[in-house]
């Protein structure tokens, strides 16, 4: 059970400005279907076009998604755009008197939203929004590229909220953004990333090429490679591979799931091949059996 | 507020009975079992009537049956003890869709240089026995396979998947903590070599399991130290809720066909009325033979927890395969393997239901479920897009 506070429970059981605004003069919409949560919030500023006067929120999502959506439109109601722009995520959980910290990605939602609706306001060119895909960018206006396939999350937005909640590690990057919460694919650039933000070293050595090997240890670390570094990103795509034989440099792999007959598996196994030989050994060929 | 409890396949209440049973051997009759004079051998004859209940229970013979901690040390014991016992072996298989006990195990063998082979499930949560057929060789140390999903209750033909191992000489273990006391198990006409059950899941206490050890299977004990359970597994032997157990499988025969009458009927009217009064939803695993008591339902354009929450509100105790219930970000590990839509996942509940369970209980769920979920569908995006175009 979540360790809710009762503000959270309250504005969960009773969420204030549910709805939306039909002729609002901001729309902000961030996440998906896919990605488990999703807001969509309206802004009505007032005659002068200066202060925000209403706001309204649509929600899907755990009961913490649900409470800070509904804190937003309280706090953002009464507010001028810059004043509003001013809300930290942090200022969303503490107005509800915290949150677990695996649900501060709700607050980051909150927080992310607003950012876009002023940003489509003020015409900043913002990429239309289709949650009907399965992962898409949760955070469509957000510059970067994407690091995390799962919940398509960019490099950029990462790093603003690695930077403004000051996080050291990969997991709070997780609870924060979603970001690594899916097949974990994603985790060493996250690393990356944090140790770019905070100016750190990483705290994990980079992985390089040993020297020699013996013929066991070279075994270990084909398995190695294959469970930590090629299998994750295949499961994400709902494929998998089995590892059938190794022959001196010769590996041979069965693809599996969406993977067996897909017709790119070819340009997996280079990329297999490709991740074998940077952390392995130089000399090995991956081939592809039918077994 | 009374609860109504719906969360049978996590855990379920002690049984009067089973209580009554043990609540002598704490501080009356606190003898240990192991000891020569009377105070102990009194607590061993209990415990060896245990042992025989539990042995009825699934048709084993009593030496067949060792006492455990929990379903996790069962399961631990039996996949640790084949590669012992095998150690040129070096390739295990398991599902897709396993109890973490089973599947973080095989899962951190992979780290050990172990070859690990997840079967996949279909859609209706089905076991691929294609696929399980090709991945038996003659590495195989052993296969290990849930006999019913903790989440789905989809039951795998197990005896037929024993008898693929079996017939490469493969160890063949089922983790049967779901399915003990709800489905029949005759374990001397089956080709199971070990098998897994959990206490607390048939209305004995928590901290009691049982690791069933064909006759003639070669082991290697997971616990050392005395010589308990014929040196099977050390330790102290956990004597009142190991009487409780005993009890509690001696019901739980009795109880079987209540399991499958009166308790699925309940559940298939839940499922009726739910899915004749909610729009988009659907069945986890609906297609699939099922264990009678569970029924797990996914809502479209809600999230799980929040649903939960709202049912908690009023007292109703169910499960949820969301993410974000368990404090990970994706669905649940069995809705992905079967190719849940995401779109479904999100919102899926499990309601797993128990001889205690009322119809009453049944019709308040039936009542108060729908305007949960059209409340939660009018506040989501998606949900109101939906109910517009309707
Ligand atoms: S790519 Fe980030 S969790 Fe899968």
């Amino acid at each position: 059970m979540w360790d809710y506070t009762p503000t959270v429970k309250e504005h969960f059981l009773n969420p204030r400005n549910v709805g939306d605004i039909p002729d609002a003069d901001a729309v902000g919409e961030v996440g998906s279907l896919a990605c488990g949560d999703a807001l969509k919030l309206y802004l009505k500023l007032d005659d002068d076009k200066d202060k925000i006067v209403d706001a309204k929120f649509q929600t899907f999502g755990c009961a913490s998604a649900i409470a800070s959506s509904s804190a937003l439109t309280e706090m953002v109601k009464g507010k001028t755009l810059d004043e509003a722009l001013a809300i930290s995520n942090q200022d969303i959980a503490e107005f509800l008197g915290g949150l677990p910290e695996e649900k501060m990605h709700c607050s980051v939602m909150g927080q992310e939203a607003l950012e876009v609706a002023i940003a489509k306001y003020r015409g900043h060119e913002v990429k239309p929004h289709d949650h009907d895909h399965d992962h898409g960018p949760a955070y469509p206006d957000q510059e970067g590229t994407i690091v995390c396939k799962c919940f398509g999350i960019t490099d950029v937005f990462l790093k603003k909220v690695i930077e403004t909640n000051k996080l050291t590690t990969a997991e709070q990057v997780t609870h924060f953004t979603k970001a690594g919460g899916g097949c974990g694919g994603c985790i060493p650039r996250i690393k990356e990333l944090i140790a770019e933000v905070m100016g750190k070293q990483e705290s994990e050595e980079p992985r390089k090429r040993p020297e020699k090997l013996s013929n066991m240890k070279k075994m270990q670390m084909i398995q190695e490679v294959l469970e930590r570094d090629i299998r994750p990103l295949l499961w994400a795509d709902g494929g998998d591979l089995e590892l059938i034989d190794i022959d001196g440099p010769k590996v041979q792999v069965a693809f599996r799931k969406a993977c067996a007959g897909c017709s790119s598996s070819g340009f997996t196994s280079r990329v297999v091949e490709q991740k074998l030989r940077d952390l392995v050994a130089e000399d090995i060929v991956v081939e592809e059996v039918a077994a | 507020m009374k609860e109504i409890y719906l969360d049978n396949n996590a855990t379920t209440k002690v049984d009067e009975a089973v209580f009554e049973e043990m609540r002598p051997y704490f501080c009356e009759l606190y003898g240990n079992p192991s000891s020569m004079h009377f105070f102990g051998g009194q607590v061993q004859q209990k415990v060896d009537e245990a042992r025989k209940r539990v042995a009825a229970l699934l048709g084993a013979s009593p030496d067949e049956i060792i006492f455990t901690a929990c379903g996790t040390e069962s399961d631990n014991a039996a996949i640790r003890s084949a590669l012992e016992v095998f150690p040129e072996k070096r390739h295990v298989i398991t599902s897709r869709v396993e109890h973490p006990a089973v599947l973080t195990q095989c899962r951190n063998l992979t780290q050990k240089g172990y070859r690990v082979t997840e079967i996949g499930v279909d859609s209706e949560g089905q076991l691929d026995m294609a696929e399980l057929k090709a991945a038996v060789d003659a590495d195989t140390a052993i296969v290990s396979l849930m006999y019913a999903n903790n989440e789905t209750g989809v039951i795998f033909p197990i005896e037929e998947a024993a008898a693929i191992a079996k017939a490469k000489g493969v160890l063949f273990h089922t983790d049967a903590v779901q399915a003990v006391g709800k489905v029949p198990i005759n374990l001397a006409a089956s080709k199971i070599d070990l098998l897994s059950l959990s206490g607390h899941k048939l209305h004995a206490p928590k901290g009691i399991g049982v690791l069933y050890l064909r006759r003639g299977t070669p082991f290697r004990p997971f616990m050392v130290g005395g010589h308990q359970e014929k040196s099977r597994r050390a330790g102290t032997e956990n004597a009142a809720a190991i009487i409780a157990l005993g009890k509690a499988c001696e019901l739980a025969g009795q109880n079987m066909a209540i399991e499958n009458t009166q308790v699925k009927a309940l559940r298939d009217r839940l499922q009726t009325e739910l899915m004749a009064r909610i729009p988009h939803a659907r069945i986890n695993g609906g297609a699939a033979e099922r264990l009678p008591n569970t029924l797990n339902i996914a809502f479209e354009f809600v999230e799980g927890e929040a649903i939960l929450l709202l049912l908690n509100e009023l007292g109703i105790c169910a499960s949820s395969g969301s993410a974000c219930t368990s404090g990970s970000l994706e669905p649940s590990h069995v809705l992905r393997a079967m190719g849940v839509p995401f779109t479904c996942a999100h919102g899926s509940i499990r309601f797993s239901l128990s001889r205690y369970t009322t119809a009453g209980e049944i019709d308040t769920v039936i009542r108060e479920l729908p305007p949960i979920i059209a409340h939660l569908r009018q506040m989501s995006p998606f949900g109101r897009e939906f109910l517009k175009k309707q």
